[in-house]
């Protein structure tokens, strides 16, 4: 079930209840394209990332009613501790790290305006290549993640307000993704392949597509 | 496809809760995840862990003379920090927390946060990085050799060192020496089947083989044409005992100063006349008859180059689900490996001298 975010739509900043709404309903996305990202990490990965995503978000939101009312800095955190206790795997600690390091920027916040928004992905993705050490162009989540902020900052910088900019970050994800396709993995399973990896979308570039996605459709279809 | 099992979501915890009640010395704990075994007082804890789908490894090795202790995964998919971490917490640490990794991203990350997470504890903990697989040639431009079925030799040998009384600085340095003296390969005749997946990693024609494969179902670094075991199996011993001296960069856990230290490190050359320990392993789906149909060809290879086999291990100890297929791990052995080696061991999966 998508919920819907209910309330008067300020396209200057995104809220509190607008976060929690995508964080809440990227269970439900999840869970709908296990099978898809479960297949895709079939061909150059080992075949789960679609469970564990559905597992790590299934845990996201039944911790998040309990912290709701809480800033945005533990509502990020929260989801981050979630998803590394429960997902496992590369993605668990990656996606774990990305949040727990958004909620670094958004502590005591309510809402946050689209340089913000941008800031604090931009400090979770930073997170993510500290870990897991990804340069461009080795087919990996980063992949999609530099074209969303990219996108979100030429955005900002043109005035867009936070619809606008949001689609924009949608359609740098697709863009992301495809990217990915002719790149020859050189982190993660993936990279065993070698020359066998290329021709594949990346399975966590995609995730990533999707979270943009759910997010980009809580703030424009309201 | 059929499979024995209920739910897809209930494969790993209805298989530990049958391990543990066929093994009441085996204790489990299910928020977080890990089982382990409490006769380990007074010296250093070692915990292995890992996606499961590699059965025995790693809960049938805990025992008296192995692992103190386990942390599986869902299947193929790496145990999480915090799972580790509240084991380290749970077992007799005391001597401190040795864990072995096999070198995978997300079992590096994982633990990565795992032993961060214990040192805050203000327990004595360290790690070691296994990556035996020669398949994987370089780490340049790959995520490193994987870690494969040299584990249970290295949890063996270390284990008999522990249970001695070494301690954990003298442990760790053991499981580095060993696995740089350590060399896997794999090749499969079928993939497995991943219950979250249900339906075959890759398929493959009657006549071909995946050369080079992981324990995860997935494909090998390349596809052959299968002839019989005597040419696949010294296509494999050519690749294993060519391998060149491998260097790649490992982090080891820097216990004083509570970081991470960068050290390159070299994998060691064979020569003619070392003692080894020759580990030929089923994946899962393979018949014993022709893993010793296989180990025969193994054996009189090596001495005709010159090798003396001195340990065998024949079985199916590290696998992938129900793959077809094996693998064969060669180590380097001095007086002391052997030694180790031939302490008792008295694990569900691994039991001699006892």
């Amino acid at each position: 079930m998508l919920l819907h975010y209910v309330g008067v739509v300020n396209m200057s900043e995104i809220t509190k209840a607008q976060i929690v709404t995508w964080l809440t309903n990227c269970s439900g996305i999840y869970s709908e394209n296990r099978d898809m990202l479960t297949e895709l990490d079939a061909a150059i990965g080992d075949a789960d990332h679609g469970l564990n995503m559905e597992r790590g978000f299934g845990e996201v939101a039944a911790k998040l009613p309990a912290v709701a009312d809480k800033d945005l800095a533990t509502i990020f955190k929260t989801t981050g501790m979630s998803l590394l206790s429960k997902v496992g795997g590369a993605s668990g600690p990656l996606y774990g790290t990305f949040f727990i390091r958004a909620a670094t920027k958004s502590a005591g916040k309510e809402s946050l305006t689209l340089a913000e928004f941008i800031e604090a992905l931009q400090a979770g993705v930073d997170g993510v290549v500290g870990r897991g050490k990804a340069n461009p162009g080795d087919k990996t989540m980063c992949d999609a993640w530099w074209e969303i902020i990219t996108a979100g900052k030429t955005a900002s910088e043109t005035g867009a307000n936070v619809g606008g900019a949001l689609t924009s970050m949608a359609d740098a994800a697709v863009k992301g993704v495809e990217k990915t396709i002719p790149m020859q993995a050189k982190k993660g399973r993936a990279s065993y392949l070698g020359e066998r990896s290329i021709g594949h979308p990346d399975p966590g570039a995609t995730s990533t597509k999707l979270m943009i996605e759910t997010l980009n459709k809580v703030v424009n279809e309201a | 496809m059929k499979k024995l099992i209920n739910t897809v979501e209930n494969v790993v915890t209805e298989q530990v809760e049958g391990l543990v009640l066929a093994n009441p010395a085996l204790k489990l704990v299910t928020d977080p995840y890990f089982i382990y075994h409490e006769k380990s007082q007074g010296k250093v804890s070692l915990v292995s862990g890992g996606g499961s789908g590699h059965e025995p490894l790693h809960a049938g090795f805990i025992g008296k003379g192995m692992l103190t202790a386990a942390c599986p995964g869902a299947v193929f998919t790496s145990p999480t920090p915090d799972q580790m971490m509240e084991c380290g917490k749970a077992i007799p640490n005391e001597e401190g927390v040795l864990y072995f990794v096999k070198n995978y991203t997300g079992d590096i990350l994982n633990f990565e946060m795992a032993v961060e997470m214990l040192h805050m504890e203000g327990i004595k903990v360290g790690s070691v990085v296994i990556d035996d697989d020669v398949a994987v040639k370089d780490s340049l431009y790959t995520a490193g050799r994987r870690g494969v079925a040299a584990t249970v030799l290295i949890e063996k040998i270390v284990g008999a060192a522990a249970e001695a009384g070494k301690d954990i600085s003298y442990c760790e340095a053991l499981a580095t020496r060993l696995n740089n003296r350590a060399r896997s390969f794999g090749v499969a005749l079928s993939a497995c089947i991943v219950p979250a997946n249900g339906k075959p990693s890759f398929i493959l024609a009657d006549d071909e083989i995946e050369f080079g494969v992981g324990i995860h179902g997935e494909p090998g670094i390349e596809r052959r044409t299968f002839k019989d075991v005597d040419t696949t199996t010294t296509e494999m011993l050519e690749e294993l005992l060519a391998s060149d001296t491998y260097s790649r960069t490992l982090k080891t856990w820097d216990r004083e100063n509570g970081d991470w230290i960068e050290t390159v490190q070299s994998t060691e050359a064979y020569e003619k006349g070392d003692d080894l320990i020759v580990l030929v392993n089923g994946l899962g789906g393979t018949p014993e008859s022709e893993l010793f149909g296989a180990y025969r060809k193994v054996h009189k290879e090596l001495e005709a180059a010159g090798y003396t086999v001195a340990r065998t291990l024949v079985g199916n100890y590290c696998t992938s689900l129900n793959m077809e297929g094996f693998s064969i791990t060669l180590m380097k052995a001095d007086a002391e490996t052997l030694e180790l080696w031939d302490a008792p061991v008295d694990a569900p999966s691994l039991r001699w001298g006892c």
